[in-house]
């Protein structure tokens, strides 16, 4: 079937079965390979996109459910979130393999979204589903909080206010973040 | 479609390899009087030859087209610098998160005095002699070998390039050699100024120095500080391109179907409904299964749940892990090939039980088959090109795998071009010294026949049921203290599957030293001591596993010692340090560790307590103190580690901390959760990370590393920061719980559940 949506802002369409992964529409006919493959039943997140703005696995996600949606890729997140975590990331150098990086970086930023000043607990729960083997998770910890904080820093000087307690908990206990 | 979107990395790297073909070669056909200069240094000849063009082989086409360009200084076969002043380290070890790009192009801008931003890395083509591997004789990267076996290689070529760019700035500016100076990737004498692009043409007519002059440690700049990764931005943004990521024009899909048990084969299949569905090109068998081939990914992975096959199991291992753990547990009872034999154990032993009123142990434990489980499964493009084949691989034995290919698809190694690809992690999964991996990629390629690419992607089911396992060990240990409190006896055997056996690298029956390694040569001193092994054979091919032997070794040595410590009434702590004599290394990195995490004992506050643990791997050093309490789960929940190590000179602290992190990680997930289990009759349990179930971020502890300062030659660390991770967590369980766990994983052992209620604030 035709599948119109909206990718990264742009309008496209596609030819695929209905029921053919949004992952694999998204590599083999539209050829964004920054999404990955890693176990095709959800449990890894590789995947990980925004479908509607949220994020989704889309091993999992049946092309025809995207007609007249909008799905954003990691080729395409943009936004203070996203700049933030991708510079976060890249300041303490998160990636070992780099191949599950895309999905922790769409977690991430969709966690920053929901929780500008997430706990080490709401790290926990967003980022839970999203398996790194080589195990940079200390660092994803930490950049998530740094990015926090370099956004809230962001907004701040953006509001033209004072610093308060924005501020917090995460960078100077990163370190000694799986402890809560 | 082809919208060849994947080649922006080559911009982003500044790489430039893949779009870049030059038709100019006079570059390198200049460059063949370097032909002779080899440089043998340390008994070593390294690889500082550049082929003519007339021994240019496909294989080598990155580099020629590295150093194709107009202009281009390719002083040896490592370092390429162009006119815009970018230097290409071309780096012979793959790349899959340990850190090589970095690391080794890091050694070069030292000796070459440039700029790190001006510094970028490629992949080197397969080549088994001018990219060998020291330690193998032979291309590939394993054994935390990358740094120890190049930095001397690559010291001398960025110190040869540097050589020949000062002589060109002298021979232009008309001033001696010993005036020229250069820093920060800026060449200057006097008031001349050029940088390394404008030097470039002229440097390439220099002659190379037959010993370049290296530095003095003592003025390193760039070793030894966190410099930032070359591939972090790409692998952030998306823009890494790996195995998968690789869209060749017309490329076809194929997947693959594998007998159920090891040494299955195919009797037959029926792949008519399979044939019906849309995007299907064909349905074939190889000798690895039944191949599936389609337009795109999706198609063939559909296709591929309605193939029916019947498998002749006749030759197939049909044992169950138990029933394999049963036959190596007989075998363990009895003493096999020595490794080493100091004293008399059995009288030590018994002199302990009947005599001396002193205290035995005896343990028996067990280790299971794991998978490795890399984030991206096995994957390979393979085409036909008239009478030479392209592949694109994350490939660890290039040279192997090259030569497998070529084999399946009937030609020449020479006419087999071997794109090197950055992998999505391998753990060991990938360094295959038989290339079984290649050849099926080949054989599914040569079966589709006729010259469309054909991209094979492993499932996580292939991956996790796909065989090629860290062995499944069973090792009995037998210790002894006497009354006054000596460790007096220690007696190990070991049952376990020999990978180099395996893998056909050695066919003797002799003792394969992985099988030892890390208990052979257990560094406490204890008089009687005796480690035999049984090297049997199963039908599940094996292979390394990130650490090897020290993987099944590190963890019973490491836990066996801190009961026989506690039987004899010492610290964990100050009790290794008394038996470790003059093994001042494991000394060292036991004491910084002890002092990082201000080591007074097992006890912690909050319900948790401590767990030490020391092992020498791959040459470097590491101890670690894991600080646990009884999850939720009623699963240790590993809270904090320390971490201490000594691999010689650190090239890159930050990534040295990222390893050990990740060796942590690797580590506790396996000794926790995973098992590869075979059922009755020999088909594996597990198929994806819901049975095989890997560590996730809110299992994770926090890490601090300390790197000890060192002048020694350094060593690796991609797998030493594995073997004391998981005894350290055990140790601290057993001290948190009283429960000493010798069957893993921890998920798969009644002793290692606690039931909170009992014990939570347990203390001792």
């Amino acid at each position: 079937m035709k599948i119109s949506f909206t990718l990264n802002g742009n309008a496209v369409s596609v030819n695929a079965e209905p029921d053919a992964p949004l992952l694999w529409v998204l590599r083999d006919e539209l050829r964004l390979t920054g999404t990955k493959f890693g176990c095709g039943i959800a449990q890894c997140g590789a995947c990980t996109v925004f479908v509607n703005g949220s994020t989704r696995r889309s091993c999992v996600t049946p092309a025809s459910s995207i007609n007249g949606g909008s799905v954003t890729t990691i080729e395409g997140v943009n936004g203070p979130e996203a700049e933030a975590i991708q510079a976060a990331w890249e300041k303490i150098d998160v990636p070992q393999c780099g191949y599950c990086q895309s999905g922790q970086v769409m977690s991430a930023v969709a966690l920053l979204k929901a929780k500008p000043n997430p706990t080490d607990e709401d790290i926990d729960n967003g980022m839970a589903g999203n398996i790194c083997r080589c195990a940079s998770y200390v660092r994803i910890r930490q950049a998530i909080h740094d990015a926090a904080d370099l956004a809230s820093n962001r907004r701040e000087i953006a509001a033209d206010s004072n610093v308060s307690e924005a501020t917090n908990v995460g960078l100077a206990t990163a370190s000694e973040g799986a402890s809560a | 479609m082809n919208t060849p979107i994947n080649n922006s990395i080559a911009a982003d790297m500044g790489a430039a390899m893949q779009d870049n073909v030059s038709e100019d070669q006079s570059v390198v056909s200049r460059r063949g009087f370097l032909l002779s200069s080899a440089v043998a240094a340390g008994g070593l000849a390294i690889g500082m030859y550049l082929p003519s063009r007339a021994d240019a082989r496909p294989g080598m086409a990155n580099v020629m087209q590295n150093a194709g360009g107009e202009g281009v200084f390719a002083p040896n076969a490592f370092v390429r610098i162009a006119p815009d002043d970018t230097v290409t380290v071309v780096i012979k070890h793959i790349e899959f998160g340990q850190g090589p790009y970095t690391g080794l192009s890091t050694i070069v801008a030292e000796e070459l005095d440039a700029s790190w931003s001006q510094m970028r890395a490629d992949a080197a083509p397969a080549d088994a002699d001018t990219y060998k591997n020291f330690a193998f004789g032979t291309q590939g990267t394993g054994g935390s070998t990358a740094i120890a076996n190049s930095y001397e290689q690559m010291r001398k070529a960025g110190a040869t390039a540097r050589a020949m760019l000062v002589a060109a700035a002298a021979e232009r500016w008309n001033v001696a050699v010993s005036d020229v100076s250069v820093s920060n990737g800026v060449v200057s004498a006097t008031a001349n100024t050029a940088t390394f692009g404008e030097l470039a043409a002229d440097a390439m007519r220099q002659n190379p120095p037959k010993k370049p002059t290296l530095k003095d440690p003592a003025n390193f700049k760039l070793i030894g500080t966190n410099l930032p990764k070359l591939d972090s931005r790409i692998k952030t943004t998306g823009k890494a391109i790996y195995t998968l990521d690789q869209y060749p024009d017309n490329v076809v899909t194929a997947v693959i179907e594998h007998a159920p048990q090891f040494g299955a084969t195919l009797k037959s299949f029926d792949a008519a409904e399979a044939l019906k569905q849309p995007g299907v090109l064909a349905v074939k068998a190889v000798p690895q299964g039944v191949a599936v081939y389609a337009e795109n990914t999706a198609a063939a992975l559909k296709a591929k749940q309605s193939i029916t096959a019947s498998w002749d199991s006749n030759k197939a291992e049909t044992r169950s892990s138990e029933q394999i753990r049963a036959d190596f547990s007989k075998a363990a009872r009895k003493p096999g090939l020595v490794a080493v034999s100091n004293g008399n154990v059995d009288q030590a032993i018994n002199d302990a039980a009947n005599i001396d009123k002193g205290r035995t142990l005896d343990v028996e434990y067990f280790h299971p088959f794991l998978a490795h489980a890399p984030m991206e499964t096995l994957d390979a493009v393979i085409q036909r090109q008239g009478k030479n084949v392209v592949s694109w691989l994350g490939s660890q034995f290039p040279a192997a795998d090259q030569k497998a290919i070529a084999k399946v698809m009937g030609v020449s190694p020479k006419n087999v071009t071997l794109n090197t690809q950055f992998a999505g992690g391998s753990f060991g999964r990938r360094a295959q010294p038989g290339a079984p991996f290649a050849a099926e990629a080949a054989e599914v390629a040569k079966a589709f026949g006729g010259d469309r690419p054909v991209k094979l992607m492993w499932t996580r089911d292939n991956d996790i049921r796909g065989g090629w396992y860290r062995p499944l060990t069973v090792a009995r240990l037998r210790g002894a203290v006497d009354a006054s409190g000596n460790i007096t006896a220690w007696d190990e055997t070991i049952a376990t599957q020999s990978i180099t056996q395996e893998t056909g690298m050695d066919s003797g029956k002799q003792l394969d030293p992985k099988v030892v390694e890390g208990s052979k040569d257990l560094p406490y001193g204890i008089k009687n001591h005796r480690v035999t092994a049984h090297q049997l054979n199963t039908g599940v091919p094996v292979l390394w596993w990130r650490s090897v032997g020290h993987s099944h070794n590190g963890y019973h040595t490491e836990t066996f010692i801190d009961q026989l410590l506690e039987m004899a009434g010492k610290d964990p702590v100050a009790g290794r340090m008394a038996l470790l004599g003059d093994h001042e290394r494991h000394k060292g990195v036991l004491q910084r560790v002890a002092d990082m995490a201000s080591w007074s004992g097992t006890h912690a506050n909050d319900g948790r307590m401590r767990g030490v643990a020391v092992h020498k791997s791959f040459d470097s050093y590491v101890a670690q103190i894991h600080e646990v309490s009884i999850g939720n789960d009623g699963l240790p929940k590993v809270h904090k580690v320390w971490c201490a190590v000594d691999c010689g000179v650190a090239v890159n602290p930050n990534v040295i901390a990222a390893q050990m992190e990740g060796g942590i990680g690797y580590g506790l997930s396996a000794i926790l959760y995973n098992a590869v289990t075979l059922q009755a009759g020999g088909k594996v349990l597990e198929s994806n990370f819901d049975q095989y179930r890997s560590l996730r971020i809110h299992e994770m502890p926090a890490v601090e590393t300390s790197v000890i300062k060192s002048a020694k030659a350094p060593t690796g660390v991609g797998e030493p920061g594995l073997p004391p991770a998981g005894p350290a967590m055990a140790n601290a369980w057993r001290a948190l719980t009283g429960n000493a766990v010798s069957s893993l994983p921890f998920t798969a052992t009644a002793n290692a559940s606690a039931r909170r209620k009992n014990t939570t604030g347990a203390s001792s």
